[in-house]
């Protein structure tokens, strides 16, 4: 039986892993193959690098801490941040990702999700959706969402489950699906949203912004429906470790892969 | 890190052609055969394979351009040679189901050492099939020594190869909505649909098993070689 998959998010910057609140106030954190290698040592099924280093011409740093990290953690590596075209797409894939995260660059040309999902296959893109609630709906009206893209700063006008419908016959293999109303909030993931997006689509939905705690995971494949779940600081502050994550997903019924401690 | 296992008499570390056939991420297996004990050479000519003592075909996505890029390098006949002559083959996922007659994603005609076709999961949750499933053993191979019968491998795929005489081909099975082939053995032609170089620790064992299956048909071949 397919485990729902628990993933770990690092945010990388000039090669570095930083943390801080919505891009400011950037703090060093280690270098990524070195927590890399300790998050898939402790039961990590999956890891994502967001690039958001703000230069372009530093971009070859990223592509070297992608390989130095598929050197040393033998799991799954997803890149986000900052590809915009096919040979960009390459050169992460060839450095050592399995897959790469689009995000503002499908919203302005979707056409580069087919063409990416087309050379590489689809099980290689995935497209990342920020998502941010509409304003209550009137009785008998369905709660929607909005497409948000630059970190939340811009708002497209596109409908999040619609997008989401499209953007899977164009090509993705996989949705990462964030609340931008949660995200940093440690208030739970948004499960209706969750739920909106996987009952339209047949592709892996990945759940991200809000994590708490052990529930929130449950909660998100439970009741959001999704495949697997993405957390950033709740892991990096050590507030919960992996383990706790699964045992609780593990109590409450839902497969997951566990990992021996080492 | 694994424990690198196997006879303490195992000679030099063997040579091993990882076929390089596209633009996917060929750093983690190479990284995944070196630090089990193989040496590691990337193919891209059938050249490269002359010394090699052991044939990694990885890779994901489709067939057809798969295919295409193979014979633009002149790599189909190094391939089927290769395995005709039984020397030892992994095959990775895609690697795995260009071993059939054909794939029915895109039509394309590929190596034919297997009967059966390569074949969309049928009743799937969800497709793509993407992340750590468990893979179930039909029969013992040394390919999984070490491994608990049932552990958790990577995935990530949306077809999968049906080999026509399924009794003696398959090795182990997985389940997404409906069974399906995940490992197949036929003499020294291996071929896993999962990602070894990407399954933590059991994934690296699968990987030192194959190396030291290698080490032993190299071995072997040298002494056939040298009474002859």
């Amino acid at each position: 039986m397919l485990r729902h998959r628990v993933i770990p998010c690092l945010d990388v910057a000039d090669g570095r892993v930083v943390k801080g609140t919505k891009f400011v106030d950037l703090v060093d954190e280690g270098d990524p193959p070195e927590l890399a290698e300790r998050y898939a040592r402790e039961g990590a099924d999956e890891l994502v690098f967001l690039d958001i280093t703000a230069a372009p011409e530093r971009r070859g740093t990223l592509l070297d801490v992608v390989e130095r990290t598929a050197r040393r953690a033998f799991v799954p590596l997803t890149v986000g941040g900052g590809v915009r075209s096919v040979v960009e797409m390459r050169d992460v894939l060839r450095a050592g990702a399995d897959k790469v995260s689009l995000n503002t660059a499908a919203v302005a040309d979707p056409s580069l999700v087919s063409r990416c999902a087309s050379r590489f296959g689809r099980q290689a893109v995935v497209v990342a959706i920020d998502a941010r609630r509409r304003p209550p709906p009137s009785p008998g009206e369905e709660q929607t969402w909005e497409v948000v893209v630059k970190g939340g700063r811009e708002p497209t006008g596109l409908d999040a489950a619609d997008w989401a419908e499209r953007i899977v016959d164009l090509g993705a293999g996989e949705l990462l699906v964030t609340s931008i109303d949660r995200d940093g909030t440690a208030s739970g993931f948004d499960t209706e949203l969750l739920r909106s997006i996987s009952s339209r689509v047949g592709v892996p939905v990945i759940a991200s912004g809000g994590a708490a705690g052990p529930a929130d995971f449950v909660a998100a494949v439970r009741d959001g429906r999704a495949d697997a779940v993405l957390a950033a600081s709740i892991f990096h502050r050590r507030i919960h470790s992996i383990a706790d994550v699964k045992a609780a997903m593990a109590d409450a019924g839902l497969p997951v892969r566990l990992v021996p401690a080492a | 890190m694994t424990s690198l296992g196997g006879p303490a008499t195992q000679p030099a570390r063997p040579l091993i052609a990882v076929v390089d056939y596209g633009a996917g991420n060929l750093v983690s297996i190479d990284q995944a055969l070196t630090t089990v004990g193989a040496e590691v050479v990337l193919a891209r000519h059938p050249d490269d394979l002359a010394a090699a003592d052991g044939l990694v075909v990885p890779g994901v996505g489709a067939a057809a351009p798969a295919m295409s890029r193979l014979a633009k390098r002149e790599l189909v006949t190094a391939i089927l040679d290769w395995i005709r002559t039984d020397r030892p083959y992994l095959g990775i996922c895609l690697g795995l189901q260009l071993l059939f007659e054909r794939s029915d994603e895109d039509g394309a005609e590929t190596l034919g050492i297997l009967a059966g076709r390569t074949s969309r999961l049928v009743d799937a949750p969800t497709l793509p099939h993407i992340g750590w499933n468990q893979v179930a053993r039909r029969r013992e191979h040394r390919l999984f020594d070490g491994i608990a019968d049932g552990a958790d491998f990577y995935f990530v795929h949306s077809y999968a190869g049906a080999p026509a005489d399924d009794g003696d081909t398959v090795l182990a099975e997985t389940d997404h909505g409906r069974p399906f082939v995940s490992a197949v053995a036929r003499g020294a032609l291996l071929g896993v649909q999962f990602h070894p170089e990407r399954s933590g620790a059991d994934g690296l064992r699968l990987l030192e098993n194959f190396v030291a299956i290698v080490a032993a048909a190299a071995a072997a071949s040298s002494t056939v070689a040298r009474s002859a």
